[in-house]
């Protein structure tokens, strides 16, 4: 019993770290550019497969252990920094202006297009490796054998995110910057920043953010279609807890979903899934804006 | 069904049996067609409102698996419809009464997340749905009358037709009424409406619980059609069809979903066996191209010839 709880205690911390990567790109440009982005779930799954296939390329090389750490940054790296752009400028850049039923159903077009790209690249069977996680090897808990991946490197880096986002935001020119373009776009402009830019830059961020998130994500799972449904309802189930475009509000609402959920698959699978939409259900209908959001307060 | 839709709901009614008459295999894929049809009508209302609903699959599974349990029990079409009809309805007052709170994001969202909740349910409790294996369906009779197979096919697309047409034409007297005016009103400025002493919430309800009931009715069709409901029929994919029905039909007129239905059902039939894996990605573009350059619809397009005509002659 207190080994199964141990247990489900720690699997719900890395799953929450996932979870938290995810959910605070999609409250982070949800808070700048005001479109929640459907198509977040399919940037996370990109960014697992593209992962998933650079640790398998970078396991054919000789020194194959130092690159699987590596390969999951660079892989994020690549998704955030091309995809992003290219979304953020021939599309959503169209339609900002529009109704946000709209938005909406762009970014779910967008999304219905990425699913079917991804099965036609890497095809509908599971694909696994988990270079990353064996090269840190395994470490004991109590009486627990568990990776040091998962208990050390995934709350780590969700940590660090964090951290670097608050400071990022509130510390640095272009975090206030982009704070100031979120309270009030037309006022900024007027100061003479280009709104514009900080748009791009948001969502690129946002986008590398989602695809970290799917980067680790994908030595600790098999790959399969339907991991960017399942995770982007689960990450706007996290932001919509914590309030749309609260960040650090996204990381305790992360943490008590992923820890929720966890105890579930130990203590009744059946409702696994259904544990982090309860846990919303009862947080919204007492506080329709979230654990930590209000209409008008700042949001970023 | 009075006026200008009165000739093209004629036609069109005379085009799907006449198709189904030549190429046999047609009523079937015509019935579920205007099943969805019936569905995407409710997304319709909500549209009206501004509000879009990524789970309205929820309803489909739920009148479909209504049909499913209760065909043991009851043996007719006629008690199986309205009873799918009413379970949907139910769900539909209970989810609505926590969704109509809420607008554009948080309302489509919610809905995504209530049928992910109720599709991983259907999934996982094997034990009551049987999971993916699904549930199998016996023929029920028709009015006490059992019937073979290529009658009873034949049946059902007269039946639906009939509920598409009076249903369609009850849904433009509710548009056409004071509740249904208010609906647009929800969308351009919710603040005035309740200032006009009307709630917001109440209105969105009844169009919600309206288009659960819709949907409720349409998954009862298909699952006395296919006669096999498994969970995939409340998966994302489905809601994605039913919304991508309606902006594809168009949001002008209550003939655009039915529209949109067929004219998406024809396709998919070839194009999915064509690019199976394809199929997402063909939807999701054509979808962007609605949205971005012919915003009206098949039915807008048609309206827009019909004109040009007018101007011509």
């Amino acid at each position: 019993m207190t080994l199964l709880l141990l247990l489900a205690v720690l699997d719900g911390l890395a799953h929450a770290a996932l979870v938290f990567m995810v959910a605070v790109g999609l409250t982070l440009v949800f808070g700048v550019l005001r479109v929640l982005n459907v198509a977040h779930g399919s940037f996370f799954a990109i960014g697992a497969y593209v992962a998933a296939t650079l640790g398998t390329a970078a396991a054919a090389t000789a020194a194959a252990p130092l690159f699987a750490l590596p390969a999951l940054l660079v892989a994020a790296m690549l998704v955030g920094g091309l995809l992003g752009p290219v979304v953020e400028r021939l599309l959503l850049s169209r339609i900002y202006v529009k109704d946000h039923v709209l938005q909406l159903l762009v970014t779910f077009a967008l999304f219905m297009i990425l699913e079917d790209v991804q099965k036609l690249i890497w095809g509908v069977q599971p694909i696994f490796q988990d270079a990353a996680v064996k090269a840190l090897g395994p470490v004991e808990v109590g009486d627990i054998v568990y990776t040091r991946y998962q208990l050390f490197l995934l709350p780590a880096v969700a940590a660090a995110t964090l951290l670097c986002l608050m400071w990022f935001l509130r510390r640095t020119l272009t975090g206030r910057v982009i704070v100031a373009v979120t309270h009030d776009r037309e006022a900024a402009t007027a100061m003479g920043i280009d709104a514009a830019r900080v748009y791009l830059l948001t969502f690129s961020f946002g986008t590398m953010l989602a695809a970290l998130g799917g980067a680790l994500a994908a030595p600790t799972t098999s790959l399969v279609p339907g991991i960017g449904v399942n995770m982007i309802v689960l990450s706007f189930a996290v932001v919509a807890t914590a309030g749309l475009g609260q960040i650090e509000g996204a990381a305790l609402t992360a943490l008590l979903i992923g820890l929720g959920r966890s105890i579930a698959v130990y203590f009744a699978p059946e409702f696994e899934v259904v544990i982090p939409y309860l846990i919303m259900v009862a947080v919204l209908l007492v506080r329709p804006h979230g654990l930590f959001g209000s209409p008008e307060l700042r949001r970023v | 069904m009075g006026g200008r839709l009165a000739a093209p709901a004629t036609v069109g009614t005379a085009l799907v049996l006449g198709l189904a008459a030549a190429a046999p295999w047609l009523t079937f894929v015509f019935t579920i067609a205007l099943a969805k049809g019936l569905a995407v009508l409710g997304i319709l209302l909500l549209l009206r409102a501004g509000q879009v609903s990524f789970g309205h699959a929820l309803y489909l599974a739920v009148g479909a698996y209504t049909v499913a349990f209760a065909r043991p029990l009851a043996g007719d079409v006629l008690v199986l419809l309205p009873l799918a009809t009413a379970v949907a309805t139910l769900v539909g007052v209970v989810v609505g009464l926590f969704v109509a709170r809420y607008r554009d994001i948080f309302f489509g969202m919610l809905n995504l997340a209530f049928s992910m909740v109720v599709y991983s349910l259907l999934e996982k409790l094997y034990a009551v749905t049987r999971g993916t294996d699904g549930i199998r369906v016996d023929r029920p009779t028709i009015a006490g009358v059992a019937l073979e197979r290529v009658p009873y096919e034949w049946t059902m697309l007269g039946l639906m037709l009939a509920l598409a047409i009076g249903l369609g034409f009850v849904a433009r007297l509710f548009l056409a009424s004071p509740l249904g005016q208010a609906l647009p009103a929800i969308k351009a400025r919710e603040t005035r409406l309740e200032f006009a002493g009307i709630s917001a919430r109440r209105v969105l309800l009844v169009a919600y619980v309206a288009s659960a009931a819709l949907a409720g009715l349409g998954g009862g069709v298909i699952a006395l059609t296919t006669l096999h409901v498994t969970p995939l029929i409340a998966y994302w994919t489905h809601s994605g069809e039913l919304v991508f029905i309606a902006i594809l039909g168009g949001g002008g007129a209550v003939l655009g979903p039915f529209l949109g239905a067929v004219a998406f059902e024809l396709v998919r039939v070839y194009a999915a066996a064509a690019f199976p894996d394809a199929w997402q990605m063909i939807l999701g573009a054509v979808l962007l191209g609605i949205i971005l350059f012919a915003s009206r619809g098949l039915w807008g397009l048609y309206e827009g010839l019909m004109a040009r005509l007018g101007r011509r002659a």
